[in-house]
């Protein structure tokens, strides 16, 4: 296992209301996601468990790419990943983001 | 005096050696190899019926026994290298040299056999160059073929997989060569003739079915999200704005994600009836959902599929059939269609370069090129104007003189960054080349040049080629899909931002897309047995795609 951890200062704050969103599952080559609107709206940070060792660089580059895109400001993304592909944690992070900024709870 | 008419005379004089084997046409299975035997000569083109799916598998083992001082070193003209028996030929000296289009299932093996020296090779071939070739300076002297049925006069009935056949026999039986086919029965008469009588010479009957190969079968169970987000980049970023009705698709899981996203996500785009209504195919199961609500209007294939054949009889009105009620399909016919008459390829395929050149070949695999290359090609002969060929041209060429401009086919390779094994789609240098270096070919087998390539699509968004006005802007329109590969991450940023402003990239937000969408549950059927049930029960799979 290996611990990841990146902050972010961003643009503008995450659309929506809820509180709080989670996607995926733990599984190999797959990743569970869970988002909380809990920091300051220019801020984000992602936590990252990663079953995968050395592959920091590549995260680095996901998860700059995906603030750059997104501007999730206020989120903190918890992460749980069984080695997931790039592709799959973009995409992970694009479902969450869209999920947390729909209305509800 | 010169004579007019050796070929003919010495046609004659085959026939005459393997009457004596014969009961009017007809060779008992056992008597296969002296049969061929006596009417093979050292030396001769042989096509030994290797179609993408139909087999002569008794001839193949026949060809393999025969005595090698009567026969050997054949020149084999094949459009598929597909059963071991056609390379045990090379093994054993039987034949020599090699001339081919598709070698799928022994791509392996030929690459070590090619490297070793076994096999002289030709070249490998498109099927319809290698077609083309039969009438030309390829043609067969003996042609080993299979078929469903005889019946004693030699009609033959090819069943739903006619496929080569017809081509195969017109180039050798016009040509004053020999065509020999082994039957899976022989009967009074039979149900329709694909092949007639007089162009054939022996039959031979054999004791079970030629082999059949499932090739076009792909699970939904197995298709992936980002299958399904790359599927939606692909309806909603190209089927869509260039109104794609006339096309073909490649045999991979990202097509058949596209098949299976038809009734319900082109479906809510509003899409029905402006897209995917004609297509040169062979008849994917995957494709059953979409013709069952209705968006398919006709296909004409190449071949058949294991377990489609009363679904296929069923539904007349979308497929090609015989009096008999089954599928007709051919191969040159089909190809040609593909062609000439779709707007659209889209496939997959394992390695594309910087400048958009593809390849299924690796060092270590010569899978050879099937239909892609054919597909997958602008055909400089077309004539015809249709929306989507005119507007791709337009996009190439929008200063030139609408009334001479040629309008362009849709080339559209698709496929995920990272494929099997997390191996990256994108490569600086394809191995295609290295594999020509060291066999010394004068030309590296490319499936689809980078100047047919007219759109990448991949889960990170759609680059469209035709847009691109120097070399280095389509460099960085691939690398700006080619996602986290070392091509990808070696992208110039602010000139994929640039490209992405004119539309050249486009992203899945910049589509409207919804990530939350790319969810197995958008799948019109996310089984095998779910596609039995859209099929009423009339689909059969083959039991290795068989879980209850």
């Amino acid at each position: 296992m290996e611990d990841l951890r990146f902050q972010h200062r961003v643009r503008t704050r995450a659309g929506g209301t809820r509180q709080s969103a989670i996607v995926g599952v733990v599984a190999s080559g797959n990743l569970e996601v869970l988002v909380e609107r809990v920091l300051p709206d220019a801020e984000c940070a992602l936590d990252i468990k990663t079953a995968a060792i050395g592959f920091g660089e590549v995260w680095t580059a996901v998860v700059g790419d995906f603030v750059e895109r997104y501007s999730p400001g206020g989120l903190r993304f918890s992460i749980n990943d069984g080695g997931a592909r790039p592709d799959t944690v973009s995409l992970r992070l694009a479902q969450a983001v869209r999920l947390i900024a729909e209305n509800g709870q | 005096m010169t004579t007019w008419q050796n070929n003919r005379a010495a046609r004659d004089v085959r026939i005459a050696a393997g009457a004596g084997l014969a009961r009017g046409k007809v060779v008992e299975a056992r008597d296969a190899t002296r049969l061929l035997e006596a009417v093979i000569r050292p030396g001769d083109r042989v096509c030994l019926e290797g179609d993408n799916q139909k087999q002569a598998d008794l001839l193949s083992q026949a060809l393999l026994a025969v005595d090698l001082s009567r026969v050997n070193d054949l020149h084999m003209v094949q459009s598929g290298v597909v059963l071991p028996e056609h390379l045990d030929l090379f093994d054993r000296g039987v034949a020599k040299r090699l001339d081919y289009a598709y070698s799928g299932p022994q791509s392996a093996r030929i690459a070590r056999m090619l490297f070793g020296g076994k096999i002289e090779l030709g070249a490998v071939h498109t099927y319809l160059e290698l077609f083309a070739r039969y009438f030309i300076d390829l043609t067969p002297q003996v042609a080993l073929i299979a078929a469903v049925s005889a019946d004693r006069e030699g009609n033959l009935y090819t069943g739903p997989n006619t496929e080569d056949t017809p081509t195969v026999v017109e180039a050798t039986a016009f040509k004053d060569g020999i065509v020999i086919a082994q039957v899976n029965e022989i009967a009074e008469t039979v149900p329709r003739v694909d092949i007639p009588s007089d162009r054939v010479h022996f039959i031979v009957k054999s004791d079970k079915p030629f082999f059949v190969e499932p090739l076009f079968t792909r699970d939904p169970a197995a298709i992936t999200e980002g299958q399904i987000l790359t599927a939606m980049l692909a309806i909603k970023g190209i089927y869509a704005p260039y109104g794609v009705q006339r096309l073909n698709h490649g045999i991979g899981f990202s097509t058949a994600a596209i098949e299976l996203l038809l009734p319900t996500y082109g479906e809510r785009l509003g899409l029905k009836g402006k897209i995917a209504t004609h297509f040169a195919l062979n008849p994917h199961p995957a494709l059953i959902p979409a013709i069952e609500s209705g968006w398919v209007r006709q296909i004409h294939s190449f071949g058949s599929e294991v377990g489609m054949d009363e679904y296929i009889r069923a539904r007349s009105d979308v497929y090609f059939t015989g009096p008999d009620g089954s599928l007709r399909s051919n191969r040159a016919f089909c190809q040609t269609a593909g062609l000439y008459a779709c707007d659209m390829f889209i496939g997959s395929t394992l390695q594309i370069d910087l400048q958009g050149n593809s390849s299924t070949v690796t060092t270590s695999r010569i899978a050879g090129f099937g239909g892609a290359p054919n597909m997958g090609a602008d055909a400089r002969g077309r004539r015809h104007p249709s929306e989507p060929w005119l507007k791709a041209g337009a996009e190439a060429a929008p200063d030139g003189a609408a009334l001479l401009r040629r309008g362009r086919k849709l080339v559209v390779q698709i496929g995920e960054t990272f494929g099997d094994k997390n191996v990256p789609l994108f490569v600086e240098k394809l191995d295609a080349i290295e594999l020509a270096e060291k066999l010394n070919l004068e030309l590296a087998p490319i499936m689809i040049y980078g100047d047919d390539v007219t759109h990448i699509v991949t889960e990170e968004g759609v680059a469209n080629l035709l847009l691109c006005r120097t070399a280095r802007e389509r460099e960085q329109a691939i690398r700006g899909v080619a996602g986290y590969t070392d091509v990808g991450r070696r992208r110039d940023h602010g000139m994929v931002a640039r490209l992405r402003e004119r539309g050249v990239i486009r992203r899945p937000e910049d589509l409207g897309i919804n990530p939350l969408d790319a969810d197995r549950s958008l799948l019109a059927a996310r089984s095998i047995k779910d596609l039995v049930r859209w099929s009423g029960g009339l689909y059969a799979p083959p039991s290795k795609f068989r879980n209850w």
